[in-house]
């Protein structure tokens, strides 16, 4: 139908009537506008000249920054690579005994933000920590007797970090080898390379571009850390942002950090991108079928096995275990009524931000789908652009804005009332809403496009000619089949703010706790035991969408025409 | 499948332009047809001739930015008048066969009923997927079946609420070979018996010839020709047409008082134009006639094997190259010489500047007499 279609920016199957057709991409542009506020504010800072104490920063500190960061990155993305891709190959192309279990198992990690991880480790291996002290026990050494690797440390924090993201590279990676059309594996092989050599040069370069992905989120995800860093005392650009702006009370200077970092970003992403150049990397021909299996035999059997339980354990089972003995052993003594509170204050926010995130999502991908005009499509691009600035970059970016306009409004109103107002919008629930929804519409939005996506325009069409006005197709075709796609969107976004902890921490109302930001503190305060249960709770819900990720990576090897919505 | 209303079109296009961008000429440039009663109408053409931009037009799903579209007597699009699709009364079966993935081939097929009595729907469902032989499948979902049952329950849903016409749009391009010879047969049968109008849009000449009471050629936004199979096949207007169905080869000739005379003999025809007048003759394999002869004029070029028939490609000592359709008994190897000859049985159509001349009437009347039966 494409083929014939004479011209462009034919939008098929328009769902609504005449009116909406303007209203709503004139709606989803001004919200979309009102998301990137931060981004650009930050970008602005880089034009504002600089003060003093901010010049002897750059010139004594910042350089140390970038070198911390930098090591950080590139370690952290070396790990996860071989893990990612070397576990994704042995569960989706060879047969390893407990295949299924670990396809499943090594997306576990994702559940556990790797500052919890950082807490976690730290707890056990540290000095005082029970590691040492039974090697001390057992042994009879004291202290200076035997060296121990420091955890708190750039090397630790790779480990780390690793064994937190590895799950992005691997999930993308086995989506990539599960596209493989077998043939070209077959073809290798009767071409007389060996199930090694293929994987190098036929399996490795067709799934490039998805590890390539796969690394670029690591990178963005530790650039974006901040509980880990701060932890382990690292002088890194999330960690120098919040310094600067509450240590140094320098908001441009913060600014100013915030806006290298998001080059950083920008420098990945775009790298990412060049690398792939002009190549396809998609099967020709026919449909993709299941890719060749090469069984394990032997001791070869056994290191596979091994190298698929190692990281989800480190990554998940022993920091969940150690949690869990903690909780029950130590206990928590601010169980109950505190819990309950930070839990409501986690569940309001949830809540808040869950829905506006999806009725923003919904609003721009109907925009988008209605007139795919240039300007829509811009939009749409910045609004994803927030999902890959950190957090500590977004805080900055909301704390400026939002800062000057309650000294305007602040004026205002002394000037009317004649009593000094306080702050109206700074540190209210409003704006920490405003910062996550900045932060993580994207997750919605590519959950909810994807859902649109789905309902083809044809659909709307039949619907049409079969008598149905835009009113009843929206209620009888599209609600039935959106549903699913939106209550996934929400649950995506609400695990991710519960994890989130550099925006939560620098713009949450006074007193107004998360259980992430109570795990921060206690932490801080060598106290995990105290957080354990909050910490659990965490992961618990983090398990959620690891869930739903393992059945939509399993449900993609189905034939692809045949779309199944129903949730 | 609507009472008969005295010979009137159950659709007419009338000098629609659509323009999709204001630089590129039209999509749909000052078009006109008529569908009959129970007429099945294909439009045939390259891809990016208008032909889908033709049925959105009918559909409603286009706006014409010039003349008008009439639909069982009323005008529902130009003039001012906008009626939107869904009051328009036009089934349409869609390429992808648009089945709403969370309704059971039944509930997709009451999809269009809601007008219906609620006590009415089960018959008429029921009725609908007797049609189409689905209803041993009506409590499945459409990613429980396999694209010709797909393109079946498309094809029940659209007929269900009893149109004024139905839209096909291309709706077999995503079958295999066998299963789309299948359901064209079942299809035309299923038209036919309800008496439905359709448009049938199509790539496919075998598809376009076989199903159509009447062929349209698109090209570029504008009708070609629109005509019975039989003359857009022997009598094609232009060049573009005859190009476009079977095999042709042009044959440069020369108007004389005693025909038209080839490199390869002489046709007992006279066109209307003067005596030296150039023009080109279209040839068909089937009007190519070769024997072997140790002094024939032709040299086999190529020996194309069909099956029961072969085509053979013959360079002729202009060096321009003709085939002959033979049965698989003659046996020719390339090299070979041969005596060619014109044998059609009926005038050659012949072209003065890209344009058919005469010959009309002789085959007209043919294809008439072949079109009544």
């Amino acid at each position: 139908m494409a083929a014939s279609q004479g011209g462009p920016g034919a939008p098929g199957g328009a769902v609504t009537a005449r009116s909406l057709h303007w209203l709503l991409p004139a709606a989803s542009l001004a919200v979309a506008g009102g998301l990137s506020l931060p981004v650009l504010t930050v970008a602005a800072s880089l034009l504002v000249a600089a003060e003093g104490p901010w010049v002897e920063f750059v010139r004594l500190v910042l350089p140390r920054y970038v070198v911390t960061t930098v090591w950080l990155v590139l370690g952290v993305c070396a790990g996860a690579l071989v893990i990612g891709v070397g576990t994704a190959w042995l569960v989706t192309v060879c047969r390893v005994p407990g295949q299924r279990l670990w396809q499943w198992a090594l997306l576990l990690p994702m559940a556990v933000p790797a500052y919890l991880l950082a807490y976690t480790y730290a707890d056990l291996l540290q000095y005082a920590g029970p590691v040492q002290t039974t090697m001390r026990a057992w042994f009879g050494w004291g202290r200076g007797d035997y060296w121990f690797p420091q955890i708190r440390s750039l090397g630790g924090a790779i480990v780390v970090m690793t064994l937190a993201f590895y799950p992005y590279v691997y999930m993308l990676a086995r989506a990539a080898f599960l596209e493989q059309s077998g043939a070209a594996l077959e073809a290798s092989r009767t071409l007389g390379h060996s199930p090694w050599s293929t994987f190098w040069r036929v399996a490795l370069p067709l799934a490039r571009p998805g590890i390539a992905a796969g690394v670029a989120l690591v990178g963005m995800e530790v650039l974006a850390d901040f509980g880990t860093v701060k932890h382990f005392e690292l002088d890194t650009f999330a960690t120098g942002i919040y310094l600067t702006w509450f240590t140094l009370g320098s908001p441009v200077g913060a600014a100013r950090l915030a806006a290298g970092l998001m080059a950083f970003v920008l420098a990945v992403m775009s790298l990412e991108r060049l690398s792939r150049g002009s190549r396809r990397f998609h099967a020709t021909g026919t449909a993709p079928r299941r890719p060749a299996v090469f069984p394990l035999r032997g001791w070869r059997a056994a290191a596979g096995v091994a190298a698929c339980v190692i990281p989800p354990l480190g990554g998940f089972g022993l920091p969940a275990a150690a949690l869990l003995v903690m909780a029950a052993t130590a206990g928590d003594p601010l169980f109950g009524p505190t819990f309950l509170r930070l839990a409501a204050n986690t569940l309001l926010l949830a809540v808040l931000a869950g829905t506006l995130a999806v009725a923003v999502a919904a609003l721009i991908a109907y925009g988008l789908r209605l007139t795919p005009s240039p300007a829509m499509r811009v939009a749409a691009r910045i609004v994803g652009l927030g999902y890959s600035v950190p957090g500590a970059v977004i805080a900055v970016g909301v704390m400026i804005p939002f800062g000057y306009a309650d000294r305007l409004l602040g004026a205002w109103l002394h000037a009317a009332t004649g009593r000094p107002p306080g702050l109206v919008l700074s540190g209210t629930v409003f704006t920490l809403v405003y910062a996550y929804l900045v932060r993580f519409l994207a997750v919605s939005l590519g959950t909810v496009e994807a859902g649109l996506g789905r309902i083809r325009p044809t659909m709307d069409d039949a619907a049409r000619t079969l008598g149905h006005g835009p009113g009843s197709t929206l209620l009888r075709v599209h609600a039935p089949l959106m549903r699913g796609s939106l209550l996934t969107a929400a649950l995506l976004v609400v695990v991710d703010l519960l994890k989130e902890l550099p925006a939560t921490l620098i713009l949450r109302p006074f007193n107004f706790d998360t259980l992430a930001v109570r795990v921060y503190q206690l932490a801080s305060d060598e106290r995990l035991a105290q957080a354990s249960t909050a910490a659990l709770a965490i992961v618990a819900v983090g398990l959620l969408p690891v869930l739903l990720l393992d059945r939509t990576i399993a449900r993609a090897r189905g034939p692809r025409d045949t779309p199944d919505a129903r949730p | 499948m609507r009472t008969d209303r005295g010979g009137l079109p159950v659709i007419s296009v009338r000098g629609v332009v659509r323009r999709f961008d204001p630089a590129s000429p039209p999509a749909v440039d000052r078009l006109s047809l008529d569908v009959a009663q129970g007429e099945i109408l294909t439009l045939l053409g390259p891809s990016g001739s208008g032909k889908t931009t033709v049925l959105r037009l009918v559909a409603g799903f286009e706006r014409p930015d010039e003349g008008e579209v009439w639909i069982a007597g009323r005008c529902v699009a130009g003039n001012g008048v906008w009626v939107p699709p869904e009051a328009r009364g036009v089934g349409m079966v869609f390429q992808d066969y648009a089945l709403f993935p969370h309704l059971t081939v039944e509930e997709n097929v009451a999809f269009g009923l809601h007008c219906v009595q609620r006590i009415q729907r089960p018959r008429r469902i029921r009725e609908a997927l007797e049609l189409v032989g689905m209803t041993a499948f009506a409590g499945r979902y459409p990613h429980e079946l396999s694209g010709g049952q797909q393109q079946r329950v498309a094809l029940a849903r659209a007929l269900a609420p009893q149109p004024f016409a139905v839209l096909l749009d291309e709706p077999f391009s995503n079958l295999d070979a066998d299963l789309r010879a299948q359901l064209r047969e079942e299809v035309r049968g299923i038209l036919k018996h309800t008496g439905t109008s359709a448009i049938f849009v199509t790539h496919d000449q075998h598809e376009a010839l076989l199903l159509g009471d009447r062929v349209g050629v698109l090209r570029e936004g504008r009708l070609e020709q629109v005509d019975v199979p039989e003359r857009i096949f022997h009598a094609p207007r232009t060049r573009f047409v005859a190009r476009f169905f079977g095999r042709a080869d042009f044959l440069p000739a020369r108007v004389t008082p005693q025909g038209v005379q080839t490199e390869v003999g002489l046709l007992p025809q006279r066109p209307p134009l003067g005596n030296g007048a150039d023009v080109e003759v279209l040839v068909r394999p089937d009007d190519v006639a070769i024997a072997p002869a140790a002094d024939g004029a032709g040299v086999v070029v190529r020996r194309l094997f069909q099956g029961g028939t072969v085509l053979y490609c013959v360079e002729l000592p202009s060096g321009r190259r003709v085939h002959s359709l033979q049965p698989h008994t003659v046996r020719l190897e390339p090299g070979a010489r041969v005596a060619v000859r014109l044998d059609p049985g009926h005038a050659l159509t012949c072209f003065h500047d890209g344009q058919a001349v005469g010959t009309a009437g002789e085959t007209a009347s043919e294809a008439s007499a072949l079109a009544g039966a």
